[in-house]
């Protein structure tokens, strides 16, 4: 019934692109502006036909797709859900995404799905059973993936190795490229008393396909330190713009996603973020 | 000290349970209430979800009192898919269990209808056959006939006013409901879901069809059911919404 042979990016350019949302359509469709990508949540594309189908079938005809995986808990202590891993080859088949990512987290524990990326601590342990997991999703659909870094609220006293050095280690034992969200870096450096420059510095950013920049909110913990909430529900902070330049200076230009996805902003406000990006990605070092 | 994921897991989803041992804030200090972003991201992201895939039963019970009953539904039935959009299945029957919204003796009704549109909305695409065919074949034959319906089609049968209760909430100026059985067609022209008030006997009608049974069974089921039965009335609606999809002899 559908072309089977589909036109297709199949590469993300270096330029901004935004968490595409049904509401924004054909904002995008008319004059996307510097929003040069799209990126989607997988889970929401899995039903069997309908509108959203529909529309992401439209737009994979003139954007690259990112496609984000949200729900595959890689850091889960139990096996992949074959069925997830089935419906997860399926779409990249059909869809044949410019890039494909997911979570260094876990989501599901049994038969439940917790909706939320739980953390884990960084052992030889996890290091093995993530890289097992990378390797069974990279098998099954075919493709090298990337794994993007989490926010943390707190830290597991068991940990023994860093996160970068753990995430360095996992792209180095299965081939997988990483997704540098810088939001998360400044919320977990934030929270948990760290250096962001620091963890940019320590990062492999030769590995990192892709870059995440969104919001987040400001609370406290019981001792009235700071504690960030990975919201993707504003505008993202000055203080992560500073950051995100430092690593376009210090890597070079990336794709750059912009994650908006509670309280949805009109298409200009999220357009004028793009932009903020795309100054930032043209005075990359070439 | 490790924290395996069964502990984290446990003290999630139970305000009440201790905060597992083994989480510190990265300087030395417990973790203390930064496990508590955790707990409040998953029964907060679950409750939105349950909004957005009830609107209607929502809308009826008021917000703070749906996220109460979302609370409560959500501890008992966790999503067994990371497809969200699936989440809620559990819903009707919970609803007819659920000791506050007892007096709403519809509420589970309106909840399956919720689930109906949401399930529709997604289902596969499919295209009709030209309506020509059911009188191009001879009558017999057309009888014997199994007749497809396209995948988006859902039937509510219920003893409430179930299409009159959704159109007061949903559609502006539409019209109190007043105490009837109404049976309830979801029907996709294209994209859109759209509830449907079946005419007399349609239910048992469009039923027999869901159920692979021939066209002339549906047809005696439903004026079995309502003697007034209006067979041009009832495929109208379904030619006009693009639901006839397949033609079996």
């Amino acid at each position: 019934m559908f072309d089977e042979n589909p036109k297709r990016i199949d590469s993300l350019p270096n330029t901004p692109g935004v968490g595409y949302k049904p509401q924004h359509f054909s904002d995008i469709t008319n004059d996307p502006g510097v929003v040069g990508w799209l990126e989607i949540h997988a889970e929401n594309y899995m039903g069997d036909g309908g509108r959203p189908l529909a529309q992401l079938r439209h737009l994979a005809e003139a954007f690259a797709i990112s496609a984000h995986g949200v729900g595959l808990s890689i850091g889960g202590e139990t096996r992949l859900d074959p069925d997830h891993l089935a419906r997860l080859k399926h779409l990249n088949d059909w869809l044949k995404p410019a890039s494909f990512s997911e979570h260094l987290a876990w989501s599901t524990h049994g038969a439940e799905f917790l909706n939320d990326l739980l953390p884990l601590p960084y052992t030889d342990a996890t290091l093995s059973r993530v890289a097992d997991h990378i390797d069974a999703l990279q098998e099954t659909i075919g493709r090298k993936m990337l794994l993007e870094n989490p926010s943390s609220y707190l830290a597991f006293t068991e940990s023994t190795m860093s996160e970068t050095d753990f995430l360095r280690e996992i792209a180095r034992r299965t081939g997988c490229g990483l997704l540098l969200d810088v939001n998360n870096v400044f919320v977990s450096a934030t929270n948990l008393g760290t250096d962001p420059i620091a963890y940019i510095e320590d990062f492999p950013l030769e590995q990192v396909g892709e870059i995440h920049l969104g919001g987040h909110d400001e609370e406290e913990d019981d001792h009235g330190a700071p504690l960030l909430i990975d919201s993707h529900g504003r505008a993202i902070a000055d203080p992560v713009w500073t950051l995100y330049d430092y690593v376009i200076a210090k890597g070079g230009a990336r794709p750059t996603l912009i994650e908006w996805d509670n309280d949805v902003p009109d298409w200009p406000t999220l357009e004028a973020e793009a932009q903020r990006a795309h100054v930032i990605l043209a005075k990359a070092p070439a | 000290m490790t924290v395996d994921q069964t502990t984290f897991r446990r003290a999630l989803l139970d305000p009440e349970a201790q905060r597992p041992e083994g989480l510190g804030d990265g300087q030395g200090r417990d973790a203390g209430r930064r496990f508590d972003v955790y707990r409040n991201n998953v029964t907060v992201s679950l409750s939105e979800a349950l909004e957005t895939a009830f609107p209607t039963v929502a809308k009826l019970v008021g917000a703070q009192n749906f996220k109460r009953l979302a609370a409560t539904f959500l501890r008992q039935h966790l999503p067994s898919s990371p497809l969200m959009m699936f989440y809620g299945d559990d819903m009707p029957t919970f609803l007819e269990a659920f000791e506050p919204t007892a007096t709403i003796g519809y509420l589970p009704d309106i909840a399956r209808l919720d689930l109906a549109l949401r399930h529709s909305y997604h289902a596969a695409d499919a295209q009709p056959f030209d309506p020509a065919t059911l009188q191009a074949i001879p009558p017999e034959q057309l009888m014997a006939s199994t007749v497809t319906l396209a995948p988006a089609t859902r039937l509510i049968r219920s003893k409430w006013p179930v299409h009159a209760i959704w159109a007061f909430n949903t559609v502006p100026g539409a019209p109190k409901p007043t105490m009837a059985a109404q049976d309830t067609l979801i029907l996709r022209a294209d994209l859109d879901p759209e509830p449907h008030l079946l005419p007399a006997g349609g239910g048992a009608f469009t039923d027999a069809l869901l159920n692979g049974q021939t066209f002339g069974a549906a047809i005696e089921a439903a004026t079995t059911e309502d003697a007034t039965f209006d067979l041009s009335t009832m495929l109208a609606l379904l030619i006009v919404n693009n639901a006839l999809t397949d033609l079996k002899d």
